[in-house]
């Protein structure tokens, strides 16, 4: 299967640039997923490459192909759409036949085809059912039988679960997981669930403005988000970011939080070090707080707070605790917190090899 | 208990049905003053309508004898198909005598051509303007949008140059021919609308799996298209089958539809005026239009509830 390679676009409808000289490199076999708010340009460059709508300017390669001037139907791929987009007056089978037979494939190669996948789907029962007559889940089996069909080199998914209702999601969700792990197409996913993102995933792209924020495996974009904006967008419930100045006026680097709390960034792998002065902001993840009036082993803060609301999702509560004018998020253990009521005073303690720290200034990570 | 009032409050419930648990009493059919005058209205509407009708029917089946006794609402003393035979096979239209008939199969000849052509135009402009990248779409829209409200009889005399040129001058085939290109922009665009409303992922799904141009719309939106196909055919055809102005005008005497075959034999006979012939003729040319609105008219309503012609 081929990589994918984006160089140098540029998309601008009218005045607007929507992508301004995007580069990205997509291996072999990887499950790349585009994620990003509404807006951000990750469609469109799924459109791009899929060819529907023309780019003002750069490269497209697929493999070692040219793709940029041909057409669709040219460029070897397959696509899966948010709203299914099977065509409503054929059955199933037609719906899978259509693409082969416009390809000229021989009847008996489209037949065996077409039962290759109704057996990897479990599609047999509905092959000669109407779209109209199929629930969602399997209107989105289709969907997705209908692009392995044509053994393209590139799947191309275009938010495909966001019609699905919760539970159906987490089931299509782990079936397209393994469908990739079993046939081994590259992937270019959208969605800006990052939940899909982050399970599904080999690589993420994660989008904003029409900019590559970052680009890495789940783990690096959710260990070491490269700026705020990743940090924000990336987990849930989101990091928390808090302000301080960089000092190493007592010998050691610190950061005195506008609280008042001061950090110790002392073993905090900095990509630059900061001015003495310098205005940075400190994330904490949720999830990486010690238990309520627990201890961690080499603790960078405590904060001693208020609890103010309790959220109890059944495997994880989330407490917020009153941090300034600002809520802070905590997630721990329902066990852990089961004794607490709004109103408590709790300590957390936050590690030190959990730090992310950024600049105020720039955004970026230091 | 479940007071009725709070379910529906418009209903005025007795002190004796409040008792019980009713909870949707059955409106009481009430006549009032309103629904009389409206009663009334539609009645006087319907017989504005009807009269005419009834007379040309009942006279239609009379004998001459009878219509000259004048009473034009009585029933024919004797039903007789002798009008209906005489002014399909016999009646005069300027010097050929041989009926309605004549009209009748021109107008089946340039309803077919022009039929076929026009729609399987429209419906294919139709589809690349919405669905494909057309280069002045927008301006050709506005262009089509413009000729639609055209009026014929501005372009009537530039029109008839252009058929003589073309040869085909007072022949059917230039009724079909101008009925085909009259009633293009119009239809062009109410199919463009109605493909407008496909949703843009099936095109782009399409465009992938395919990327014909006539693959996609033979197998993908004619399908589709079932609708709006029979909402163009009616108007369509009662539009094409009811025109007079182009027949009369670019048929000649060769090529003259019904409706001209009916006035020429109406108003061109000479000695007395057969009434009754005259109201079978008139009957025989509005049949078709009404066979199809009955065969075709359910799914006319369908057509335009399934949001086909709007904008």
């Amino acid at each position: 299967m081929p990589t994918v390679s984006f160089e140098h676009i540029n998309k601008s409808y009218g005045h607007m640039a929507v992508l301004d000289g995007l580069n990205l490199q997509v291996e072999d076999s990887d499950f790349l997923v585009l994620l990003g708010p509404s807006g951000c340009g990750k469609t469109t460059l799924l459109n791009l490459l899929a060819g529907l709508v023309d780019v003002t300017s750069g490269r497209i390669m697929i493999g070692d192909r040219d793709v940029t001037e041909l057409d669709p139907k040219d460029r070897g791929l397959a696509m899966v759409f948010q709203s299914y987009a099977l065509y409503p007056t054929k059955t199933v089978r037609g719906n899978l036949r259509f693409g082969l037979a416009a390809r000229k494939l021989d009847s008996a190669e489209i037949e065996r085809r077409i039962a290759w996948a109704s057996n990897l789907l479990q599609l047999d029962p509905l092959l000669n059912r109407k779209p109209a007559h199929l629930s969602g889940g399997q209107r989105q089996r289709v969907a997705i039988g209908r692009a392995l069909v044509k053994h393209a080199d590139v799947l191309l998914f275009d938010e495909p679960l966001s019609n699905l209702d919760a539970k159906l999601r987490t089931e299509m969700r782990l079936e397209i997981k393994k469908l990739h792990d079993e046939l081994k197409p590259t992937i270019v996913y959208v969605t800006h669930d990052q939940i899909e993102a982050m399970t599904m995933a080999t690589k993420i792209a994660v989008m904003n403005g029409g900019e590559i924020q970052q680009f890495g495996s789940p783990d690096e974009v959710y260990e070491r988000p490269r700026n705020l904006f990743v940090a924000g967008f990336i987990g849930s419930p989101q990091m928390n970011l808090n302000a301080g100045v960089f000092s190493r006026s007592t010998g050691r680097p610190i950061a005195a939080l506008s609280s008042g709390i001061q950090v110790d960034l002392s073993g905090y792998a900095f990509d630059r070090t900061p001015q003495d002065g310098e205005e940075i902001i400190v994330g904490f993840r949720p999830e990486h707080f010690s238990p309520p009036n627990g201890t961690v082993s080499e603790p960078a803060a405590t904060f001693d707070l208020k609890v103010k609301i309790i959220e109890r999702t059944g495997s994880d509560t989330i407490l917020s605790l009153a941090y300034e004018d600002r809520l802070l998020a905590v997630r721990t253990e329902p066990d852990r917190a089961s004794a607490l009521h709004p109103g408590d005073a709790v300590s957390v303690a936050y590690p030190k090899n959990k730090l992310n720290v950024f600049a105020a200034g720039s955004g970026l990570r230091l | 208990m479940t007071d009725p009032l709070a379910v529906r409050p418009a209903i005025r419930v007795s002190a004796g049905a409040q008792e019980k648990p009713v909870i949707f009493p059955r409106r009481k059919p009430r006549i009032n003053g309103r629904s009389i005058a409206i009663l009334v209205f539609l009645a006087m509407a319907a017989a504005f309508y009807c009269i005419p009708l009834y007379v040309l029917v009942v006279t239609s089946f009379k004998t001459m004898e009878q219509i000259r006794q004048g009473a034009i609402f009585a029933l024919p003393t004797e039903w007789t198909w002798e009008p209906w035979n005489f002014a399909w096979n016999e009646a005069c239209s300027g010097i050929t005598c041989e009926g309605l008939k004549i009209g009748f199969w021109n107008s089946v000849k340039i309803l077919i051509p022009s039929l076929v052509a026009s729609i399987s135009l429209s419906a294919v402009t139709g589809y690349a303007l919405a669905l494909w990248n057309v280069k002045w779409a927008g301006t050709f829209l506005f262009v089509l949008f413009m000729a639609a409200f055209v009026p014929f009889q501005i372009i009537m005399f530039p029109l008839i140059q252009l058929t003589v040129h073309l040869g085909i001058y007072g022949s059917l085939w230039a009724v079909a021919f101008i009925h085909t290109v009259m009633t293009m922009p119009i239809v062009t665009l109410i199919f463009r609308n109605y493909y407008k409303d496909i949703p843009d992922e099936l095109i782009k799904a399409a465009m992938i799996d395919s990327g014909s141009f006539w693959r996609i719309f033979g197998e993908i939106i004619l399908p589709m298209s079932a609708n709006i196909l029979i909402v163009v055919l009616i108007m369509q055809i009662t539009h094409i089958w009811n025109d007079y102005l182009i027949g009369v005008t670019f048929g000649g005497p060769g090529g003259q539809p019904m409706t001209v075959n009916l006035a020429n034999l109406v108003t061109v006979s000479t000695g007395t005026v057969s009434y009754n012939a005259n109201m079978a003729a008139a009957l025989l040319t509005a049949i078709p239009p009404l066979v199809i609105y009955f065969v075709l008219g359910k799914f006319f309503v369908q057509g335009i509830s399934a949001g086909a012609i709007k904008g």
